[in-house]
This record gives structure tokens, C-alpha cells and sequence, in this order.
């Protein structure tokens, strides 16, 4: 139960977030792959005459089984298991958020910027509506992310998955290291 | 009974998400800063145990649970890799959070995440809408 409770070490977390590879193939000869759930979305609910959409989706349905599971496993892991510590990051890291007004506190995000009420303001209509178009857009543009390419991709030595994994990794660190620090300023 | 098998395995992938703290907004700031090593230690050893499992499949020539054969995954290039996956990194950015980890925050019960959630699959509809008018 206390194994339940708190946070696991990269060496525990890592192998079972890995094992779903091979799992996935044998149940079903499936990727692991989960922006290709968002596809399936826009197909199911709004194709309208857009060729990406223009599938059929129900076929590939099993993305969708698997996005009910993930959300099913944030409960267990957010909320009935749910670590009562703040996460244990370095110390300049925290020191860096705290000069920009973002505490560390317990749970996954940081309450005073992801919150509803953000909407009002211009910095949450970037954090969350902003960065949650990219994420869709260039998602889907590369044709997966950090599950399709990052980890399908690199375990089975694909090398547009590494030059993929290599790219999206460059984007979110220039863009911590020069946008973000502005846009938590604000 | 398939079916219900993604959930389960969706759930212990969302599971190891949510303790292994990936789906965390501070691991992911410490992550882009190089100032912590857990996220790489999780990509560490995610990676060659997916890759063991994909090898082991494959030399014990095991079939799937349906009696096909294992098809290796194959990921062909295209400029969208490149350009697509900065526009994802700098949206990784912002969020702190992949594709993945949207679902499992709106389980683990924070309502921002569905926006932003709402937003990716607005972003994926943008995509879609012009994908004629971009460099594949």
C-alpha cells in the first residue's frame, strides 16, 4: 500500500511505461500511440469533408479503449493514490519557479497557473489554450509524440522517430529556456 | 474482452505515468532546465525495455493473442517530423504536458487539463483543416 502511495523511482516507472510496447503488440499487433486518439476524435465528431478525417474510425477504436484506461489510471494515481508531497524536484528548479511567483506545491500542476479562472487572463489562454493547439497541431504534423515516436518509435530503432524525439526535445527546451521564463512574467 | 484488455493496459500505462510523476508540470520544467534526472532516467529505461520486449516477441516468433504475426512498427520520414515536432515541443513547453498526460491529468481530476485537452484536439482539427496548404 505505501508502494501505492508514493511517487515511484525513474527505475520502477520507466520499465512499466517501456513494457507497454510489447504489450500492445501482443494483444493486438497495436502501436503504442496516443495523438492518434485526437484524430480519431476530430473523425468521430467533426469530419466535415477533411481527408485526415476521412476514415474509418470505429475500425481503429482501440486508441480510444486506451484513452479511457489512461484516464482511468490519473484517478488511481492522481486521486486514490494520490501523493500527499509536493514532487521532489531540484532545488534550482524550485528556486527558479519561486522567483517566478510559481510555488511548489502538492499535486501534478501548479494550482495558481492551471486553473479554470485562468481563462481570463492572457498567460492562461497561452498555457492552456495556446499550448494545448500546438500540441495538437504538431502532433499530429510529426504523426505522433512522445509515446508514438518517443518511446514505439525509438524501441524499435526508427530513426525518423529519433530525429522526431530529437526535435521535440530541442522545441520544449529553447522554448523553456526563452519564451517561457516571459510568459510567466506576465 | 479485447477491448476491455486496452483500458486495463491504458490504466497500468496511466498508473506508471502518474507515480513515475511524468505527467508532472514541475518534472517537466526540471527536465527542460537539465537540472534533475529523473525524466531521462525514465526514458532510459523505458526505451531498451520496449525494445527488449519488441526483440523477445520477435526471436520466440511469439503470435499475438489473435494468431497473427508480430509486425514490427515502421515510421517513415517526412518534413512534418521536424516541423511538426518543434510545434510540439514548444506547445510541450507551455503545457507541460504530451498527448498522453492530458488524459491522465483530467482523470486524476484537473478541469485546466480538459481545456487544454479541448484545445489539442482543436489544434489536431487546424492540423487536418490545412494540411493541404503545408510541407508534408
Amino acid at each position: 500500500m505505501d508502494f501505492l502511495m508514493k511517487p515511484w523511482p525513474w527505475y520502477v516507472a520507466g520499465p512499466c511505461i517501456g513494457i507497454t510496447v510489447p504489450l500492445l503488440i501482443w494483444v493486438g499487433n497495436k502501436r503504442l500511440g496516443i495523438s492518434s486518439s485526437f484524430r480519431q476524435i476530430c473523425a468521430a465528431c467533426l469530419p466535415a469533408n477533411i481527408p485526415l478525417f476521412k476514415f474509418d474510425w470505429k475500425k481503429e477504436s482501440w486508441n480510444l479503449y486506451f484513452a479511457v484506461g489512461l484516464i482511468g489510471g490519473g484517478f488511481l494515481g492522481g486521486v486514490v493514490f494520490r501523493n500527499p508531497e509536493p514532487v521532489q524536484i531540484s532545488a534550482k528548479t524550485v528556486a527558479y519557479l519561486e522567483s517566478k511567483s510559481v510555488p511548489l506545491e502538492p499535486g501534478l500542476l501548479p494550482p495558481s497557473l492551471f486553473n479554470v479562472h485562468q481563462l481570463a487572463s492572457v498567460k492562461g489562454w497561452l498555457l492552456l489554450v495556446l499550448g494545448g493547439l500546438l500540441v495538437g497541431f504538431g502532433t499530429r504534423y510529426a504523426r505522433g509524440c512522445t509515446s508514438g515516436h518517443g518511446i514505439l518509435g525509438l524501441s524499435a530503432l526508427q530513426w525518423p522517430s529519433l530525429l522526431a524525439t530529437a526535435c521535440f526535445f530541442a522545441g520544449g527546451i529553447l522554448f523553456s529556456a526563452f519564451v517561457l521564463p516571459w510568459i510567466l512574467a506576465l | 474482452m479485447k477491448k476491455f484488455m486496452f483500458v486495463v493496459i491504458g490504466a497500468f500505462f496511466g498508473l506508471a505515468l502518474t507515480k513515475g510523476e511524468a505527467v508532472s508540470w514541475y518534472r517537466m520544467q526540471e527536465m527542460f532546465r537539465f537540472e534533475g534526472f529523473h525524466m531521462f532516467g525514465i526514458f532510459m529505461t523505458a526505451i531498451p525495455t520496449g525494445a527488449l520486449g519488441i526483440l523477445l516477441l520477435k526471436k520466440a516468433n511469439v503470435k499475438t493473442l489473435e494468431g497473427e504475426r508480430v509486425e514490427s512498427p515502421v515510421k517513415v520520414y517526412h518534413h512534418g517530423i521536424i516541423i511538426g515536432s518543434f510545434i510540439f515541443g514548444f506547445g510541450w513547453a507551455l503545457t507541460g504536458a504530451c498527448p498522453g498526460p492530458l488524459y491522465v491529468q483530467v482523470g486524476a481530476g484537473y478541469w485546466a487539463s480538459g481545456i487544454v485537452l479541448l484545445a489539442a484536439l482543436a489544434g489536431t482539427w487546424l492540423y487536418g483543416r490545412f494540411q493541404k496548404y503545408l510541407p508534408d
